[in-house]
């Protein structure tokens, strides 16, 4: 397989919390790649799952701040009320547009502007949530050549949004939440 | 480039000449975003093919617009926000005899009613001038009316009291079919205005500007550009106050401010400029 990723893209919902508290961790310290998170959240404004993630992650945890760079190596987690973009110029920009399915961060608006900036060389992971955010988007991934990935529903807390990507039928692998991080792994070193 | 790309930026400067709306500059992702999304709308098949409508039909250029510009916007939106103002705006502004204020990119004024509410109840409204600008006539008609959905009642009045307001919130609106429209006093000394911050020049000696959620719009050289027509605008010590996500601090006039509040994203300019020179204003 390709190992020429620049990026991931990941998109969680309902049950997030956990699951990356428990996925994230695994991503060893010297992990190549930018991780880019929409997590789905109600509180807007506070820095409380940056913080409590980077108590147990190896990599940096952060906020994406408006025009910054992305950088190799750091998870980049949305800030809650505002979309998150990434420019081609690969810099993150950010929106107050309407949600999109009812979400503000969106997934697909992370998903189909990264697709637009990395083509093939993107990661495009969708886990559990009560929604379909991230179809559209994990759609676009394909199409331009990435690698899509859905946990698989019946590992999930809440299977909807696993199960609506892969009804799309453009997810590549199915996956344990506990194992992805290895695969990724896996599908980097192979040449 | 690829072929969307070279699509948009045809486009982009069909619309710049035409009509002198410059968006060459914004942050490109939102903006291939809301012109695929115009796309969709048009029934046509490639970005190119809205060049000629957009050139020849003033109606679909008017619709164009509107799916280009981010109106979303609420009632003290980041009620802590406007905490912070009352607690560390105010109380300087309350030394001066006369205020004058501007809330650029205002979009249908519910940033600027907050305002004017703000300044009610601390006293200074009487003596307060506020300029309430934006590039898009259509949502600077309903800022003016000050006319809103009654369905946003219940999120605004939630915002007012977390923004430490002192009143119950009815007091400044009253409720018909379905809308609520807030009371003519609140509009008395606002000015409201179409202007471009891509195009037009600035306001003189201002104590206090709001510009929130506009500039992330923008590309950090068009940034630069607009922050520097709020620096020649601001008087000395003046005060920006910007979107909660929107920093100061990548651009050109970031060393001549302190942060007054860095979470809140209120900023005061902090030297005055002599002949090139900078110097401290004590
Ligand atoms: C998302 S709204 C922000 C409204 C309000 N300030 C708030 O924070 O809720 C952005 C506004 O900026 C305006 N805008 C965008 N580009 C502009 C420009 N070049 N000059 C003036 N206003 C502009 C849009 O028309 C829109 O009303």
């Amino acid at each position: 397989m390709r190992n020429d990723f620049q990026a991931i893209v990941m998109g969680v919902s309902a049950g997030g919390f956990n699951a990356l508290h428990t996925m994230l961790p695994l991503f060893p310290r010297d992990f190549p790649l930018p991780i880019i998170i929409v997590q789905h959240r109600i509180s807007e404004n506070n820095t409380f799952l940056e913080e409590s993630l980077n108590r147990v992650c190896q990599l940096t945890v952060k906020e994406s701040n408006e025009k910054e760079t992305i950088n190799p190596g750091i998870i980049y987690i949305a800030p809650g009320g505002y979309h998150l973009l990434v420019e081609k110029d690969l810099t993150f920009s950010l929106s107050v547009d309407e949600p999109v399915c009812y979400s503000r961060p969106s997934i697909d608006v992370l998903f189909e502007t990264a697709s637009l900036a990395f083509g093939p060389r993107l990661i495009g992971v969708i886990l559990t949530g009560a929604n379909d955010d991230g179809s559209e988007g994990i759609k676009k991934i394909k199409s331009k050549g990435g690698l899509t990935i859905a946990q698989d529903p019946e590992s999930a807390e809440v299977e909807i949004m696993p199960r609506s990507a892969i009804e799309t039928k453009t997810v590549d692998f199915i996956l344990p939440l506990e194992e992805i991080p290895s695969f990724i792994l896996t599908v980097l070193e192979d040449s | 480039m690829d072929n969307e790309d070279i699509e948009i930026k045809v486009l982009l400067e069909a619309v710049r000449l035409k009509y002198g709306y410059d968006f060459t500059q914004y942050a490109s992702a939102s903006v291939s975003r809301r012109v695929k999304k115009a796309l969709s709308e048009s029934g046509l098949e490639k970005i190119s093919e809205m060049i000629p409508r957009i050139i020849y039909d003033r109606k679909f250029f008017n619709s164009f617009v509107r799916n280009l510009s981010i109106n979303v916007t609420e009632m003290f939106r980041d009620p802590l926000f406007y905490c912070e103002l009352r607690e560390r705006v105010i109380p300087y502004l309350q030394t001066f005899p006369h205020i004058k204020i501007w809330s650029a990119g205002v979009s249908s004024g519910e940033e600027v009613y907050s305002l004017a509410i703000l300044l009610k109840e601390e006293g200074l409204y009487d003596r307060s001038m506020v300029y309430a600008t934006d590039f898009n006539d259509i949502v600077l008609e309903s800022a003016e009316k000050g006319i809103y959905p009654a369905d946003n009642i219940q999120k605004s009045t939630k915002n007012y009291q977390k923004a430490g307001g002192r009143e119950s919130f009815g007091k400044y609106y009253h409720a018909d079919y379905g809308s609520a429209i807030f009371d003519r006093s609140l509009k008395k000394n606002i000015v409201f205005a179409n202007h471009n911050l891509v195009t037009d020049s600035g306001f003189g000696e201002m104590n206090l500007i709001l510009c929130r959620n506009v500039m992330i719009y923008f590309n950090l050289e068009l940034q630069n550009h607009v922050f520097q027509l709020f620096d020649s605008s601001l008087c000395n010590n003046g005060f920006l106050c910007l979107g909660s996500k929107e920093t100061i601090d990548l651009s050109v006039i970031a060393d001549a401010y302190m942060p007054v509040s860095k979470k809140h994203r209120i900023y005061q300019k902090k030297i005055h400029r002599q002949g090139g020179t900078l110097k401290n204003a004590e």
